[in-house]
C-alpha cells in the first residue's frame, strides 16, 4: 500500500519502452523522498525474464501478467488488470507513458478507479498544497507539472483526495538511470485469468505494421533542427548535409513540418518529440514556446537567425546574426576544412 | 444493414495554435477574449467519419453533443451545417470547471439520455488541452469498448467494425464490436465543407439546451466540485536566459566559431 507503480510498456521483440525505464527512474526518486517502495507492471507475452531488465532502475516489486492475449495491447485486459491490481494494491502514485498506449490505458483506469490522471507532465515534484475552501493542509502530494493551453502556461495539477495520483509523461522529458545493476527486487507472477474475463478480449488486432525510425534523434547527440524561415524542403536539404558532416541528426518546428518543408516525424516541441542533444542548432527559428519546450535541456544551443532579437536567442550559448542560406553552406565548408 | 444511431463529441475551443501577443494578460493569465473560439480540429475529423458512417448505412442519424457556455451551441449548429442531424448543448454553471473526469460524466450522463447509440465518436483530443483523456473516460462510463488514434473506418459490417488506427512508429488494423467508442486522429481524413442548402434550412434552428438536472445528473460530480484534480497554481512560461555569444555570418565570424566548437569538443 501506498508505494509508487509503473506501468511498464512492453514493445515489439518483448523490449521495455525507454519511456517506461525513465520513469523507473523518476518513479525511483520520488519513492526515497516519500521514503516508500516502487513497483513495476509488466503486461504481455513472453515475459520470462523480464524482471532483470527492471530492477536495476530500483524496482523493488515487478509484476507480472503473462498470456499470449495479452500482446499487442488493446485496452480492456490491460485496463481490466490495472485496475484490479490497483484496487488490491492501493498505490499513492502511478506513471505510464504518454505514449498511444498510455493515452489509451489511463484514462479508462482512472474513469474506472475515479481518481485523477494528469497528461503529458513535464515534471514532477514532492509538495503541500492548501485547499483554500477548507483549510485543510496535504503534506507530500504529487505535483502534475504541465504545460497548458497550448503550451502558453504551465500548470501545477494535484489531486488532493483520491488515489492513485495518476499522471503520463511523454518520451525524452526525463531522464534514465541505472541506480544499481545489483538491485535485487521481488518478482510476482500472477495468475491473469483472475484479472480478465472472456468479454475483454472482444476488440481484436488483425494486422500491424510497425516501421523502424527513420530517425535517432532521441539518441543522437547534435541535432541540426530548422524552422519556418529555412523557406522550403530544398532550404532543408542543406540541414540534411550538416547534419550528415556532423553525424548528427534533423529537426524541425511544428511550423516547419505544417509548411511541408519536412516530416512529420521529426517534429520537435511540446506535441512532438523531447530532445536533449549534446549540441543543437536552431535554423531560422524563432523559437516559439511549444518549440522550446521540447529542446530547452540541449547541452549547447546555436541559433542561427537574422533577426538579432528572435525568441530562442535568449536561451542560446552562441548566437549567429545572419541569413540562414549564407550561414549554413559556410558552416558545412568551414568544418569541411578544419577537419581535412 | 439496419440504420445507426451516431454520436458526436465536440469541443469549442480558443484557438491556442495562433497566440498573438495580446492573448496572455500581464499577470500570467489568459486573455480569452483576445482567441477566437474555433471548432476542435480533431473533433471535426470526428465529424467526418460520423457524416461517411451515415453515408454507408443509410437512415442513420448523427447527433452532435458539446458541452459550454450559451454560445458553444455554435459547434452544434456548425456540426448540423455540414450533415448532422440535430445536437444538445450541456450547459450549466453547475458544469463549470470541470476537469476530464467531470467532463466524461457530464457528456455520459447526456450520451445516455439521449439513447443508446451504437457508435460515438470523437476527437483524439482538444487543443487547449491536449489531454486526448475524455473519448476513453466517456468509454468506460458507459461499459462500452473504445478505439483510440483512429485514422480511417476500413469497413462496417451488422454489429462490428474494422478500423485502422495509428500505433507508435505505425499502424495496425483492428476489429471491434458494435456499440463502440472512437477517437479520431487529426492524420484521418478532413471534414467536408458546409452544405449551403443545410446552411440556409437551419441558420436559425434553435439548439436544446441541458442543464445538470435534464442529464439526470447528480450536480456532486459535475464541475468543480466532481474533478478530482485541482489546479494548484498557473504559472507564465518564462526561460532562463543565457549569456550568449554572438558573432555575424562573416568568413571570419563562422570560421572561429567552428574553431571553438572543435576545441571544446562539441563537434569533431
Amino acid at each position: 500500500m501506498d508505494n509508487i507503480f509503473v506501468y511498464c510498456e512492453i514493445t515489439e521483440g518483448r523490449n521495455v519502452a525507454p519511456v517506461s525505464l525513465e520513469l523507473l527512474t523518476k518513479g525511483r526518486s520520488l519513492a526515497d523522498r516519500l521514503g516508500c517502495a516502487l513497483e513495476a507492471v509488466a503486461i504481455g507475452s513472453g515475459l520470462e525474464g523480464i524482471e532483470a531488465d527492471l530492477y536495476p532502475y530500483g524496482v523493488d516489486r515487478v509484476h507480472v501478467f503473462d498470456d499470449a492475449a495479452l500482446f499487442p495491447y488493446t485496452t480492456a485486459p490491460h485496463a481490466a488488470i490495472i485496475t484490479k491490481l490497483f484496487t488490491e494494491e492501493k498505490p499513492q502514485i502511478a506513471l505510464m507513458g504518454a505514449t498511444v498506449i498510455g493515452r489509451d490505458l489511463g484514462p479508462r483506469v482512472s474513469s474506472s478507479l475515479h481518481s485523477g490522471l494528469t497528461a503529458d507532465c513535464t515534471s514532477l515534484e514532492i509538495g503541500e498544497y492548501e485547499d483554500k475552501k477548507s483549510g485543510k493542509v496535504y503534506e507530500n502530494l504529487l505535483y502534475q507539472i504541465r504545460p497548458a493551453f497550448g503550451g502558453n502556461i504551465i500548470a501545477t495539477i494535484v489531486n488532493p483526495d483520491n488515489r492513485p495520483q495518476m499522471a503520463t509523461v511523454r518520451e525524452g522529458v526525463m531522464k534514465r538511470e541505472i541506480r544499481d545493476a545489483a538491485y535485487k527486487g521481488e518478482l510476482v507472477r500472477h495468475d491473469v485469468s483472475k484479472y480478465i474475463a472472456p468479454e475483454d478480449l472482444l476488440v481484436r488486432v488483425i494486422e500491424r505494421h510497425v516501421e523502424k525510425p527513420s530517425h535517432h534523434l532521441d539518441t543522437a547527440n547534435i541535432i541540426v533542427a530548422g524552422g519556418y524561415g529555412m523557406g522550403s524542403r530544398e532550404g532543408f536539404d542543406k540541414l540534411f548535409e550538416l547534419a550528415k558532416l556532423l553525424h548528427g541528426e534533423v529537426g524541425a518546428t511544428r511550423a516547419a513540418v505544417d509548411a511541408g518543408f519536412c516530416d512529420h516525424d521529426r517534429q520537435i516541441g511540446q506535441t512532438g518529440l523531447t530532445v536533449r542533444p549534446k549540441l543543437y542548432i536552431a535554423c531560422g527559428i524563432s523559437g516559439q514556446i511549444q518549440h522550446i519546450a521540447g529542446m530547452k535541456e540541449s547541452g549547447i544551443i546555436i541559433s542561427v537567425n537574422s533577426d538579432p532579437d528572435a525568441p530562442i536567442n535568449s536561451i542560446a550559448d552562441y548566437v549567429v546574426t545572419g541569413r540562414v542560406e549564407d550561414v549554413i553552406p559556410k558552416l558545412i565548408a568551414h568544418y569541411k576544412n578544419l577537419t581535412k | 444493414m439496419k440504420s445507426l444511431k451516431i454520436a458526436v463529441l465536440a469541443k469549442q475551443v480558443p484557438d491556442t495554435r495562433n497566440v498573438g501577443k495580446d492573448a496572455m494578460n500581464e499577470d500570467g493569465t489568459i486573455n480569452r477574449a483576445a482567441l477566437p473560439a474555433i471548432f476542435n480540429p480533431e473533433d471535426m475529423n470526428a465529424l467526418e467519419q460520423a457524416l461517411r458512417l451515415k453515408d454507408m448505412c443509410p437512415g442513420s442519424t448523427v447527433t452532435v453533443f458539446t458541452m459550454g457556455p450559451e454560445r458553444a451551441k455554435e459547434i452544434v449548429l456548425e456540426g448540423m451545417f455540414r450533415g448532422a442531424d440535430t445536437g444538445y448543448l450541456l450547459t450549466d454553471r453547475l458544469f463549470a470547471g470541470a476537469d476530464t473526469l467531470a467532463t466524461s460524466y457530464a457528456l455520459s450522463s447526456a450520451l445516455r439520455k439521449a439513447g443508446s447509440f451504437d457508435i460515438i465518436v470523437g476527437g483524439r483530443q482538444a487543443i487547449d488541452g491536449d489531454t486526448a483523456q475524455v473519448g476513453p473516460q466517456v468509454a468506460q462510463k458507459l461499459g462500452l469498448p473504445q478505439v483510440t488514434y483512429v485514422e480511417e473506418i476500413l469497413a462496417l459490417e451488422e454489429g462490428k467494425i474494422t478500423l485502422r488506427r495509428a500505433i507508435t512508429g505505425g499502424v495496425e488494423t483492428v476489429e471491434a464490436p458494435l456499440p463502440v467508442l472512437l477517437t479520431v486522429n487529426g492524420t484521418a481524413a478532413a471534414c467536408r465543407p458546409r452544405n449551403a442548402k443545410l446552411v440556409m434550412a437551419r441558420k436559425k434552428a434553435e439548439v436544446t439546451a441541458w442543464s445538470v438536472a435534464d442529464v439526470d445528473a447528480d450536480p456532486a460530480q459535475c464541475g468543480l466540485s466532481g474533478s478530482p484534480t485541482k489546479v494548484k497554481k498557473v504559472d507564465s512560461i518564462s526561460f532562463q536566459a543565457k549569456e550568449s555569444k554572438r558573432c555575424t555570418s562573416s568568413d571570419e565570424d563562422i570560421r572561429s566559431l567552428v574553431e571553438e566548437l572543435i576545441t571544446n569538443h562539441t563537434i569533431g
